[in-house]
């Protein structure tokens, strides 16, 4: 590419301060962006890949600081000019597109209001004209009523259009370069390749140059023209997408495109009576029913995944069998008789059969209490073991996670990896000796290696103990890693269900399709594919 | 003037001492008590010295006193002396036997009465979050209704009722504080209670006390500590006042409100003995805010 250069970054390091000392995170990187340009920015969390987005705005989070290098971006230095400079390029020729918009828009203005502030901060065009070119790019952005969309508060909004509101709030200044942390991470496929079509389109059509980054190369593949791979703050290795897709180069990167490679084995069909079975359950939340007619079986050794984008009452399914929410009809039975429908009603040993394991493994472990406590209290609470014994259990559960007890056993949440939580959760599943774990989107806030470092420690455990697990994912891939049997719901409603192999073979339901269709694949034509199928449809 | 210089000294002494003990903390101590020694700040080390020095006059007050609590020695309002270090007050009694005296009952009685305010008021308030429902709303009204009545009127009003012993006096303080802990405790909790942790625990089977004590306690225990420093000194102050109306620690027994007001003449005079005891409420007062604002700091996240 032999356009003009936007942004140079030579030499970057930064240090981050844990207690007094200070480490280097990021060690040394160079990164050359062209106009109109988009680069792509993976790796691993830990990577430094937010932290180099960052520093391409000259801004360096609070604990980190920027110790070496160069960061000209058009001719500017970005670490000698003062705040009030580099104040005057962000927003306006530099924006930032953040992973969570709900979490990035004040929730007490309305999305236009937020949009017209940096025009008209920063002198690019009055209010008025400014409301106009709200509504023009909320239209290019493919957001329903652009013209009234904007009069809406964040709340009131979904997801997949908050971040598209997110994205035209960035280009409003039209700025030469604009920065995606993640911005489709938190989103389910479908909604994925909404926001996904958008955000490219928008980029070429006002030529901006764009960093994007993610941990999901097919997502990469789709916008970026180059792709830099990262790893613990130093670079292993940039090229061309395509010709980092056809032939990568480092082991490395190898090992992240073939993160996807692990599958269960085929097992043979489930037969006897299930470990738990919904029969007929409609359920609700006030008046409103959010799930319908529900049934489905899960047999001892298997694993049932429960697929469907957000709101398609997968979780709430998992709150009925659980006996947090009582449904409004049909029952669960557990190995043949039911259960009670309400959680105080249920006997400990009843308890004790379905363990959970949640999405965030952040929230569902008290941060005040060491993993000996954490994993403990299920041994001591369902099996009364005390003492010498229940140090031993412990130690065993730490083992049988991969974790060294004698170093992990005292240690606080807050002192492992994200990966590491969620393994916790894990042995605090196991803890209690269950017959059924019901996983609740594990994998989904990791990234890619740690995920399948999970679901094989998952496969493994269910082959040791037999157990059987419920695994509630939007994740298309991790079904056709794990599961033996698929269900597949959509407002409430199962709408097919079958073995794996069923599943992922024609025929479909039309809303199956819609989901296999929406998985990202490791190829940059993919997105124009789909969306060219699916315009001539 | 000499006396403002003794001040000065005293309480650079007490800093220098602060920080020889930190120092010999983080050389001696070993795991956990080691770090939290080598992150405490000089002001929290100043102030966790003053409370230690304090709680042990208190305890050791028949020891060090020279004279009886209660003892007529001398005429009165005498100037300071070998015989009497402080003076004497209005009718005669060594002030600073006196002054040690009260640091055991206007001490004690603000620390049982914080105590039980806080045991009674985060109990109910973390209950309250937890089951919610009827029973939320009919504590939380409960409250608001003796909220809306101004506090020191309200013990006024209840010390009138039920007499003015110290045990009811006790109660009556930490009743009407209850009241301002147990917002504090729901608010906290609230945000706590929606977690999966919890969700996790009640899909365990755990009881509500189960859930209060190991989940949901240690995760509020820092704004509530925070606040415990608070209202301990709102509660010197309240005790403070009721003496000072009158209502308070009944005489001849030494409290430092009390003996502001019996020795205010003096002040008249150019002496700033009645002053004394306000000093040491003065102290205490910032000790203990030194040591919250340390806890705050450590609950804001910032240092974990």
């Amino acid at each position: 590419m032999d356009r003009e250069v936007l942004l140079e970054i030579r030499g970057l390091r930064i240090e981050g301060r844990s207690g007094e000392e200070w480490t280097e995170i990021v060690k040394g990187i160079d990164l050359t962006l062209h106009k109109g340009e988009v680069l792509g920015l993976i790796g691993e969390s830990g990577a430094g890949k937010s932290t180099v987005g960052l520093a391409a705005m000259g801004f360096a989070r609070d604990g980190c600081r920027i110790s070496g290098g160069s960061i000209v971006f058009d001719g500017i230095d970005l670490r000698t000019i003062s705040e009030k400079q580099k104040r005057d390029l962000r927003g306006a020729r530099i924006a930032y597109v953040a992973q969570s918009a709900a979490a990035s828009f004040n929730p007490a203005h309305k999305l236009i209001d937020q949009y017209c502030e940096a025009p008209v901060v920063h002198h690019v065009m009055g209010r008025e004209e400014a409301e106009r070119d709200a509504i023009d790019l909320y239209r290019r952005m493919q957001l329903p009523d652009p013209e009234s969309i904007g009069f809406r508060y964040p709340h009131q909004v979904s997801g997949g259009q908050l971040q598209r509101a997110m994205t035209a709030m960035a280009m409003s200044c039209r700025p030469d370069l604009i920065i995606f942390d993640e911005p489709t991470t938190a989103l389910d496929v479908t909604t994925q390749i909404e926001v996904l079509a958008a955000i490219r389109d928008i980029v070429r059509q006002f030529d901006t140059a764009a960093i994007y980054i993610t941990h999901d190369l097919a997502v990469v593949a789709q916008a970026a023209d180059r792709i830099k791979v990262l790893l613990r703050g130093d670079e292993v290795e940039e090229a061309e997408t395509r010709q980092m897709l056809d032939a990568p180069r480092e082991d490395y990167t190898k090992s992240l495109w073939a993160v996807r490679t692990f599958a269960r084995a085929e097992q043979p069909p489930a037969s006897g009576t299930p470990i738990v079975s919904v029969r007929n359950v409609t359920a609700a939340y006030g008046t409103v029913n959010v799930l319908e007619d529900v049934s489905f079986d899960i047999h001892a050794g298997r694993t049932v995944a429960v697929v469907g984008e957000s709101g398609s009452g997968k979780s709430t399914t998992a709150r009925v069998i659980t006996g947090l929410l009582p449904p409004k009809s049909g029952e669960v039975l557990f190995e043949g008789n039911a259960l009670p429908a309400a959680l105080r009603r249920r006997t400990r040993e009843q308890l004790r059969q379905v363990q959970m394991i949640y999405q965030m493994a952040d929230t569902a472990l008290n941060p005040k209490l060491t993993l000996r406590e954490l994993i403990g209290r299920p041994a001591q609470m369902y099996l009364g073991l005390k003492g010498r014994v229940l140090e031993e259990r412990v130690k065993e559960l730490l083992n049988l996670i991969e974790l060294d007890p004698a170093t992990y056993i005292d240690r606080l949440p807050g002192e492992l990896s994200g990966g590491q939580k969620q393994r916790i959760g894990i042995a605090r599943a196991l803890a209690a000796e269950p017959k059924l774990i019901i996983c609740d989107e594990v994998t989904s806030a990791l990234d890619q290696i740690v995920q399948e470092g999970i679901l094989k420690l998952l496969n493994r455990l269910q082959e040791e103990f037999g157990l059987a697990y419920m695994f509630i994912t939007h994740d298309l891939a991790t079904v056709r890693a794990i599961a033996d049997e698929v269900v597949v719901m959509q407002q409430g409603r199962v709408v097919e269900q079958g073995t794996k192999a069923e599943m992922f073979a024609p025929p479909h339901e039309p809303y199956t399709e819609l989901l296999l269709s929406s998985v990202p694949e490791m190829d940059p034509d993919w997105l124009t594919r789909l969306l060219e199928r699916r315009g001539a449809a | 003037m000499s006396f403002a210089v003794s001040v000065i000294i005293g309480l650079a002494g007490l800093f220098a001492l602060a920080a020889a003990l930190r120092a010999a903390a983080r050389a001696g101590l070993s795991g956990r008590a080691r770090s939290i020694a080598n992150d405490i700040p000089l002001t929290a080390a100043f102030g966790l010295l003053v409370i230690a020095i304090y709680a042990a006059v208190a305890i050791a007050a028949p020891a060090l006193a020279p004279f009886a609590e209660r003892e007529i020695v001398g005429n009165q309002f005498e100037a300071w002396s070998a015989e009497h270090l402080l003076g004497t007050d209005r009718i005669g009694r060594d002030m600073l036997s006196r002054l040690i005296y009260g640091a055991r009952n206007t001490v004690g009685i603000a620390f049982a009465t914080t105590a039980l305010a806080f045991v009674v008021g985060s109990i109910l308030g973390l209950w309250a979050a937890l089951t919610g429902g009827w029973l939320d709303q009919v504590l939380s009204r409960i409250v608001d209704a003796f909220m809306s009545i101004p506090a020191l009127i309200f013990s006024l009003l209840l010390l009138t009722i039920f007499g003015t012993s110290v045990l009811t006096l006790i109660l009556v303080i930490a009743a009407v504080d209850a009241t301002r802990v147990f917002r504090l405790a729901r608010a906290v909790a609230q945000g706590i209670v929606v977690m999966d942790y919890i969700e996790a625990a009640k899909l365990r089977g755990e009881g509500a006390w189960f859930l209060i004590r190991r989940e949901i306690l240690p995760n509020a225990l820092a704004p509530l500590v925070a606040e415990f420093g608070l209202r301990f000194c709102f509660v010197f102050l309240t005790i403070s006042s009721l003496s000072f109306l009158g209502l308070g620690i009944k005489p001849p027994t030494a409290d430092w409100g009390s003996m502001v007001r019996d020795n205010a003449t003096l002040i008249t005079f150019g002496d700033i003995t009645p002053l004394l005891p306000a000093g040491c409420i003065a102290l205490l007062t910032v000790a203990v805010n030194f040591v919250v604002d340390w806890q705050l700091y450590r609950a804001s996240g910032l240092k974990e």
